[in-house]
């Protein structure tokens, strides 16, 4: 049994508005080992996005949103640290890639440029900047570097978008890949194509992903493991085959019973609702 | 009366160009194809599913039947006559028949009028002569029929939950008692448990008044299921058109499965 690499205790995040407060998270924990894929699922709204967002603090400061509990980062914690140490954790070690690539990227500095940017930010070290960014832009199988590079975002399509993003992220080599919904916005043959590239990447750099996913069909070909979330709360935790082939909490049966499959024609589709109303 | 094998809707070589775009020194672009040449018919009570990728022309299919995009050429027949190339004003009784729902339901909702706004509209249009009260009435009784409580009259667009809003949006559409409905990626913004509940409303929706659904969406899984015939496009064209078991079971066309072949199974 490997290590892990990331060890999340008890983690909690709490927003307060005025004086409401809303508990977005509660009681997560995980652990992730390298080149680990772990798969996140649940509805809007369930906390799964804002976990991830919490373990380098991409939250609204204190007090207006709490984080509580423990992340330790390869031994170090990472709860409490400064937004300065933190500032080097993102990116360099925890490097996001969001759902809509389109939003994520500025639209008035060319891909070569906003790659450029996250290399001098989190790697000062590389001289040859424009080398750093073609070559980026060549590991995540892009065949014409120098075009993409000079290219504004909306020259590019979706698919390169967040090809583009994917290279951003991994040209500081980060030891974590969060995936937020990485393929939701895009086409089923594009998002097997991403799919696919982010398999490779992390076969060739070990590298650890958590998946962000409401797709239970990407959670099944792509995912070591899964937790399934609800009301900020992991309801269910397990090896995917097991978590997708015999789930054991009421709430990952029903979300599973939902999804309409191909070839598998019913009458009437099975809603959370019926299948909650039984437990 | 209408033969009973005459469709409702027939398409015959619909096509939507857009005009290149005007290039360095004036030079015209290539006209963008974005419907070329398509054919189809749609039978009363059925629905017909739209599957393809981004860029493919089904949403612009879909908008040209409704106005909502040029067409070019082609013919749109609605019961046998051609509503194609009708002006506004006289295509003002199709828009009554004929209804469309939008894939994102918090931009489709007027942000500043509340639901009894949103659902009165339509009928002040189609239906002046009804009372205010029985306008209210009305607005209640479309609540209900998705499943939505009448209290909610008064409340905003911004106070409900997506599913809650696309309900309004389908509640909105079948307020002037449409026959035919348009329905533009109605659940690919929704979570899978949301998308359930709205897919089954559209289906009870549709035994319960006899609607007939063109209905576009890029989910094999959702087209298959609500589907009696399903049309395959790519690139502006049909690829291919069949029976759900046919285009599923055995598809002809390599551009279909290759998008079987990109859904994950599980």
């Amino acid at each position: 049994m490997s290590v892990p690499i990331l060890k999340v205790r008890d983690l909690g995040v709490t927003f307060r508005t005025g004086d409401r407060t809303t508990i977005a998270s509660t009681e997560v924990n995980f652990e992730l080992t390298a080149g680990e894929v772990l798969a996140v699922v649940g509805e809007s709204g369930s906390g799964k996005s804002v976990s991830a967002l919490a373990l380098t603090r991409l939250l609204p400061p204190s007090p207006s949103c709490e984080i509580t509990g423990s992340i330790e980062l390869n031994g170090r914690e990472l709860v409490g640290l400064t937004e300065g140490q933190l500032s080097k954790v993102r990116g360099r070690e925890i490097a996001y890639i969001f759902q809509e690539p389109g939003t994520s990227l500025n639209p008035v500095y060319t891909i070569g440029f906003q790659i450029g940017e996250a290399i001098e930010l989190h790697r000062p070290e590389i001289s040859d900047r424009r080398a750093a960014v073609l070559a980026a832009l060549r590991d995540v199988h892009i065949d014409d570097p120098a075009r993409v590079a000079d290219s504004y975002p909306h020259e590019l399509s979706g698919g390169m978008q967040q090809r583009a993003m994917i290279a951003m992220a991994l040209a500081c080599d980060p030891k974590i890949l969060v995936a937020d919904e990485p393929t939701t916005a895009l086409d089923v043959t594009i998002q097997q194509e991403i799919m696919d590239l982010l398999a490779r990447l992390r076969r060739e750099r070990g590298m650890s992903i958590i998946l962000i996913t409401h797709n239970f069909g990407i959670v099944a070909n792509f995912a070591d493991h899964v937790q399934v979330m609800r009301k900020g709360r992991i309801v269910e935790h397990g090896p995917t085959a097991q978590v997708m082939g015999d789930p054991q909490h009421e709430y990952t049966k029903g979300l599973i019973a939902c999804i309409p499959r191909l070839g598998q024609r019913r009458h009437r589709l099975t809603t959370l609702k019926d299948e909650l109303k039984v437990s | 009366m209408n033969s009973p094998a005459q469709p409702l809707l027939e398409v015959r070589d619909l096509s939507v160009h857009y005009p290149g775009r005007t290039t360095w020194l004036f030079r015209k672009g290539a006209p963008k194809k974005a419907v070329d040449q398509i054919s189809f018919t749609v039978p009363r009570g059925k629905t017909v599913g739209v599957v393809g990728e981004s860029g493919s022309g089904k949403s612009t299919t879909g908008k040209a039947i409704i106005k909502l995009a040029p067409l070019t050429s082609g013919q749109i027949l609605y019961e046998g006559q051609d509503i194609g190339g009708l002006t506004n004003q006289a295509f003002k009784p199709w828009r009554k028949k004929i209804q469309m729902i939008f894939q994102d339901p918090y931009n489709s909702l007027n942000p500043r009028a509340d639901i009894l706004g949103i659902l009165s509209e339509p009928l002040e249009i189609h239906f002046p002569k009804l009372s205010k009260a029985d306008r209210k009435d009305r607005c209640a009784e479309l609540l209900a029929g998705v499943q939505l409580s009448p209290d909610f009259l008064t409340r905003y667009p911004h106070e409900f939950s997506g599913g809650q809003r696309q309900r309004i949006g389908i509640a909105r559409a079948l307020a002037v008692q449409p026959e035919l409905i348009i329905c533009d990626e109605p659940v690919s913004a929704l979570d899978v448990s949301v998308q359930a509940e709205v897919v089954n409303l559209l289906q009870d929706l549709q035994a319960k008044l006899g609607l007939t659904y063109l209905f576009i969406g890029h989910d094999l899984a959702v087209i298959e299921h609500v589907s009696d015939h399903i049309l395959v496009m790519s690139q502006g064209q049909i690829v291919e058109q069949g029976s759900p078991a046919e285009i599923l079971g055995s598809p002809r066309e390599a551009y279909t499965r290759r998008l079987l072949a990109a859904v994950p199974k599980f």
